[in-house]
């Protein structure tokens, strides 16, 4: 049987598409798409009629500077947010009627939204394992303990650990699912270049593994070019930017991803060269 | 042929999510996270006995007083402590519910939970679940101590007690879920709301007098609400040794229709704090 959604018809999906995507009628629905996507808050558009689609096992990057409408984009995507009009779309579901039925597939990881500090480490791991459905939640606590170096920490409150310690935990948590989408919010944001470097490894090693795929928002560009094989770049809630990291730096004839950045954001978008 | 999210086969480690048993696990998941918290702090097990505590011993003692001086307490021995403990059955399992959810938000874990498989309603199981919970650590020692104390036993209301409590528990969830709908809505601005709520209740309810005593513009307000009746019913046991039955039957159809009309509330703001943005906003 097919669920009926906004989403599901390939048909009507590539007629909306700001960029053409690979899939067709008969296979299956990107992990992600926005259909143009639009919020307005209090007659001001954060998110301007945007319309992307993401390759399976890919990372995104989205960037943009503060109010660009990034935040409201991916909480769009997770469905804490209802589209003023458009879809957020994830593996076919439209993400304002049914994201229930896609939630135990995605996770999301954010320096700004902690876990429970009172519970320890252990207590949490297992609170959100039983909200994900998670089988054998022991033996999956422990492995995932055991890639992220959180055998020490498990008896110890959340609350207690270092801003590194505790980044590791919510990778746990967002690892805990073995997630097809992630959604990293900053991932490396506060922690010292040893541990940034660090959680890098283990996302690239996860994207890797499992063929995930990865929307990340970051401030820091070095991580964007190393992790990203696309960037879609935010402006005033449009999209002034769509391509690979290597391209972007290319057209903007710029050393690095960090140049182009404070190119569109010191010039604007028409001035940089880049097309709204 | 393209695949439905609900045909794409499920992650290997994960177990089926739409079946009854998932959603228990959800619940469960829940109830253990709020249990968690209680268990990890003395002061604030502690804080959930204070207050009933306190309320038992100045009513308990004011009784003792007054029946040294008028016929009428002698005769309503119990009476007041009796409607301190029915009213804080009310009072804690309200706040028992709301100040749970005020952990999500003071922890800034909603995003967390809303980005989890748990669905609002399951949501909403486990706050009744943990406000049960948190009452009987509240109450248990309290009613103990009004028997040894002032020879008061709740449970010697019998099959009464069962009813009058079944009613405020399910009141008290009414209130929990518009004071958490509106939390949700307005963030924590509106906490004090969340604490508030109830005590509204404590004069139209008429814990420790008659709606008689109410002027008669104000009786059909305080008849509108459950918890009148059990006050009622607690004075016609404790004055004439009766039961009222069809008043406990009124109660809880009106519980009914207040429970119905909480949910709505509390999915009305749910989504509407979707619509203006305010789930992503929540915090200290």
């Amino acid at each position: 049987m097919l669920a009926s959604s906004a989403c599901q018809p390939a048909f009507l999906v590539a007629h909306f598409m700001q960029k053409p995507t690979s899939h067709n009628a008969g296979s299956p629905p990107p992990p992600v798409e926005a259909r143009k996507l639009r919020k307005v808050f209090r007659e001001v558009a954060a998110v301007d009629g945007i319309s992307f689609a993401l390759a399976n096992a890919s990372v995104t990057a989205l960037l943009g500077g503060n109010g660009a409408g990034k935040t409201t984009t991916i909480s769009m995507l997770m469905g804490l947010v209802v589209p003023t009009s458009g879809e957020a779309c994830v593996f076919g579901a439209d993400m304002a009627r049914e994201r229930h039925k896609v939630l135990h597939r995605v996770n999301f990881e954010s320096p700004y939204v902690d876990v429970p500090m009172r519970l320890t480490v252990r207590q949490n791991l297992e609170v959100f394992g039983r909200l994900y459905g998670v089988r054998d939640l022991k033996g999956a606590i422990a492995e995932i303990a055991g890639e992220l170096r959180l055998g020490e920490l498990l008896d110890r409150p959340y609350g207690k650990l270092s801003a590194g310690q505790k980044t590791r935990v919510s990778l746990a948590k967002a690892l805990l699912n073995e997630p097809e989408l992630l959604l990293l919010d900053e991932p490396t944001a506060s922690l010292d270049p040893d541990t940034a470097d660090w959680v890098r490894n283990k996302i690239e090693s996860y994207r890797k593994t499992r063929q995930a795929t990865i929307v990340l928002a970051s401030h820091n560009m070095a991580e964007v070019e190393r992790l990203a094989d696309r960037v879609i770049m935010l402006e005033k809630g449009r999209i002034i930017a769509d391509e690979t990291p290597a391209e972007l730096i290319k057209r903007f004839g710029r050393a690095n991803l960090e140049e182009v950045f404070l190119a569109i954001a010191r010039r604007g978008a028409s001035d940089a060269g880049v097309a709204p | 042929m393209m695949l439905g999210p609900a045909e794409i086969p499920r992650l290997p480690r994960l177990k089926e999510q739409s079946s009854i048993a998932a959603s228990a696990g959800r619940i469960w998941g829940m109830v253990l996270r709020y249990w968690y918290v209680i268990r990890s702090s003395w002061p604030r097990t502690a804080e959930l006995i204070y207050w009933p505590l306190v309320q038992m011993l100045m009513w308990g003692f004011l009784q003792s007083y007054l029946a040294q001086t008028t016929s009428f307490a002698v005769k309503a021995a119990g009476l007041f402590i009796g409607a301190v403990l029915l009213w804080d059955i009310l009072v804690r399992s309200q706040l028992g519910f709301a100040v749970a959810f005020l952990e999500e938000i003071w922890s800034r874990n909603l995003g967390h939970l809303m980005m989890t498989p748990l669905r609002p309603a399951e949501l909403v199981v486990a706050l009744m679940v943990v406000s049960l919970l948190k009452l009987m650590v509240a109450m248990v020692p309290v009613a103990l101590l009004a028997y040894f104390f002032f020879g008061f036993n709740l449970l010697s209301l019998g099959l009464a007690f069962a009813v009058f409590f079944a009613n405020l528990v399910i009141m008290s969830w009414s209130l929990g879920l518009v004071a958490t709908g509106v939390v949700l809505r307005w963030g924590l601005g509106a906490e004090s709301f969340a604490w508030l709520i109830v005590f509204v209740f404590l004069p139209l309810c008429c814990v420790y007098y008659p709606v008689a005593t109410l002027p008669g513009w104000l009786q059909p307000v305080a008849l509108a609400l459950p918890p009148t009746y059990v006050f009622e019913g607690l004075r016609a046991i404790v004055l004439d040794g009766t039961f009222v039955g069809h008043l406990m039957l009124e109660a809880f159809a009106l519980n009914v229709v207040y429970f119905v009309l909480g949910f709505a509330a509390f999915a009305y703001f749910l989504q509407s704090a979707r619509v203006h943005g305010t789930l992503v906003q929540m915090g200290e």
